[in-house]
């Protein structure tokens, strides 16, 4: 197992190239779409709402909308890549080299981890200027962010090895990546629910991956970011394992 | 030394047995041909032997690697050309065959790369998207891709399938020149003619068995003679020579054809057609054409498919 192999290092290499050469549609239109959250929850919700003690909404907002962008952009990459590749025929080109499957998996969850963190960092840059934002754990943050991006990037995987038509991979996409996001405490947080919500955003793991990002910039969340670092963790663990064992037995790819 | 070792490979789909058995031994250096009806199972053992499908029984080795348990070195050793026009459309010509060549482990290969597209007549379009290029071009493509990590076995499933005769003409030209510096290359076409004109030795596969195993001459040479086709300016064909009449898929030569008749006759042995004239002769016959057909690849493969006995 050579991470840094020329195989994986090309197989990474082609997954930006591929998202890079549309950034237009993979870069800037989720930045847009950020953009729009920000202005109309921002908006409607700035100064009647308190989600943390001594942070605005906007605030508030900000970093859950980033970690959003992340999340669904890093998903995207690996999955759409996957079922384009496999619906087209091309990913014959990925199965024929010597390739293994851990340099292939790490290949597309890498890839995504760029360019998930690219739109966030998209979002941020552009979002930062209707609010004030402190960084009080900036290590939080970026190891959030990051295991958040991996995680969305193997689920990709996942899900592009599973979807034989883009039909399936939207459902994935849109009856579980969309709603598991939006409901792990983006625009809100989980302590403003009825108790029943409240349990049940627990067994979320994406509350965890977006709370724990938010506390570092504000130092203060739902729950301890230990507890939602070990969750995260966990989840990365599983559905890396997941995907390399589909890998490994070329689940769907090979016959 | 034995470049693709197949032993014994069975492959089942939902029931369907697409593979019975195949056991086949190809050397290094080899033109090899496998050939077949659709749906005799050739694209499903090159799929074995490029690892893209595992069988249920058996093994394939490619230099004496395992495709299964040591995939990285026989798949090193092999370059496959698919079937399907396959390519991504993000990518331009030269893109394609950088990142083909990295997958392989192999960096700095613009040389070889190069000399690819030279061969291959891709060198205008090195700089166009893969979406611009026709039909043939992406063929070439293909190719190139296959051949980007110099293997030492090269197979190519149907690589003229659709192409035009300049295609035709450089891809032989460039494969015919790897087989010549050693390359083992193992052909899937039906275009007989091809087949004939290139591969040393041949395999047919039929339902999912392999039914004939030979070397072409020795092939050539089973055949159950040659034709003799005459069109005849007026009488018809004696009633001594109606046994004759071949029945294949010429059928339809062998009648009368209304602009004067015009039979194909089996002969086994050149000493037969003098028979035949002198026959024609005595029954007032009179010749206006005679042609007389050497057997080849096409009239063996349709013998074996048909199932007759090859002698």
């Amino acid at each position: 197992m050579n991470f840094f192999s020329v195989g994986f290092r090309t197989l990474f290499y082609k997954e930006i190239l591929r998202f890079w050469k549309v950034a237009t549609q993979t870069i800037a239109a989720p930045i847009v779409t950020s953009m729009l959250y920000l202005l109309i929850f921002g908006h409607v919700l700035e100064g009647r709402v308190q989600m943390l003690e001594g942070v605005d909404y906007t605030a508030f907002l900000i970093p859950g909308l980033v970690m959003m962008s992340v999340l669904q952009n890093a998903f995207a990459n690996s999955s759409s890549s996957l079922i384009q590749s496999k619906i087209t025929g091309n990913l014959v080109f990925i199965l024929l080299p010597p390739l293994s499957h851990w340099e292939i998996l790490s290949a597309y969850v890498t890839a995504s981890i760029v360019r998930g963190l690219s739109v966030g960092l998209g979002v941020f840059v552009i979002t930062a200027w209707f609010a004030h934002l402190s960084f009080t754990f900036p290590l939080w943050i970026i190891v959030f962010a990051l295991l958040g991006a991996a995680i969305l990037g193997a689920m990709g995987v996942i899900a592009g090895i599973w979807a034989e038509k883009f039909d399936q991979l939207a459902a994935f996409q849109n009856f579980l990546i969309m709603p598991a996001t939006f409901l792990a405490g983006v625009f809100y947080s989980i302590k403003k629910l009825p108790p029943f919500w409240l349990a049940v955003s627990h067994f979320n793991p994406f509350f965890y991956m977006i709370d724990g990002f938010r506390y570092g910039f504000f130092g203060k969340s739902d729950v301890s970011p230990w507890t939602s670092l070990a969750i995260v963790a966990v989840f990365f663990v599983v559905l890396a394992g997941v995907a390399i064992n589909m890998l490994r037995r070329g689940y769907k790819l090979r016959h | 030394m034995t470049a693709i070792q197949i032993d014994s490979v069975e492959k089942s789909y939902k029931g369907f047995k697409a593979l019975k058995g195949v056991s086949l031994s190809i050397e290094q250096g080899e033109f090899f041909g496998l050939l077949g009806p659709n749906g005799a199972g050739k694209t499903t053992l090159i799929s074995c032997i490029a690892g893209l499908i595992r069988p249920d029984v058996g093994s394939v080795r490619i230099h004496g690697h395992d495709v299964v348990k040591d995939f990285r070195a026989a798949r090193m050793a092999l370059g496959v050309v698919p079937q399907e026009l396959v390519f991504d459309p993000f990518f331009t010509v030269r893109e394609t065959l950088r990142l083909q060549s990295g997958y392989f482990g192999l960096k700095n290969n613009d040389k070889w790369i190069d000399e690819v597209m030279e061969n291959l007549d891709l060198t205008a379009k090195a700089d166009v998207n893969m979406r611009a290029l026709s039909g043939g071009m992406k063929r070439r493509v293909l190719v190139a891709q296959a051949l980007v990590h110099k293997p030492p076995v090269i197979v190519l499933d149907e690589p003229t399938a659709g192409v035009d005769v300049e295609l035709r003409q450089t891809l032989w030209k460039f494969i015919s020149r790897l087989n010549r510096e050693g390359h083992t290359v193992v052909l899937t076409t039906h275009y007989l003619e091809e087949a004939q004109a290139m591969c040393q030795r041949v395999a047919m596969l039929k339902t999912g068995n392999v039914v004939a195993l030979d070397t072409m001459s020795q092939l050539l040479r089973r055949v159950s003679g040659s034709s003799l086709i005459v069109h005849l300016k007026q009488g018809t064909l004696p009633e001594g020579l109606r046994h004759l009449v071949a029945h294949d898929e010429h059928d339809d030569a062998s009648k009368p054809d209304g602009k004067g008749n015009k039979y194909t006759l089996r002969v086994n042995e050149y000493g037969e057609v003098e028979h035949i004239l002198a026959r024609l002769r005595e029954s007032g016959a009179e010749i206006d054409e005679m042609q007389l057909q050497q057997a080849d690849l096409e009239d063996i493969f349709i013998q074996i498919m048909e199932g007759a006995p090859i002698r």
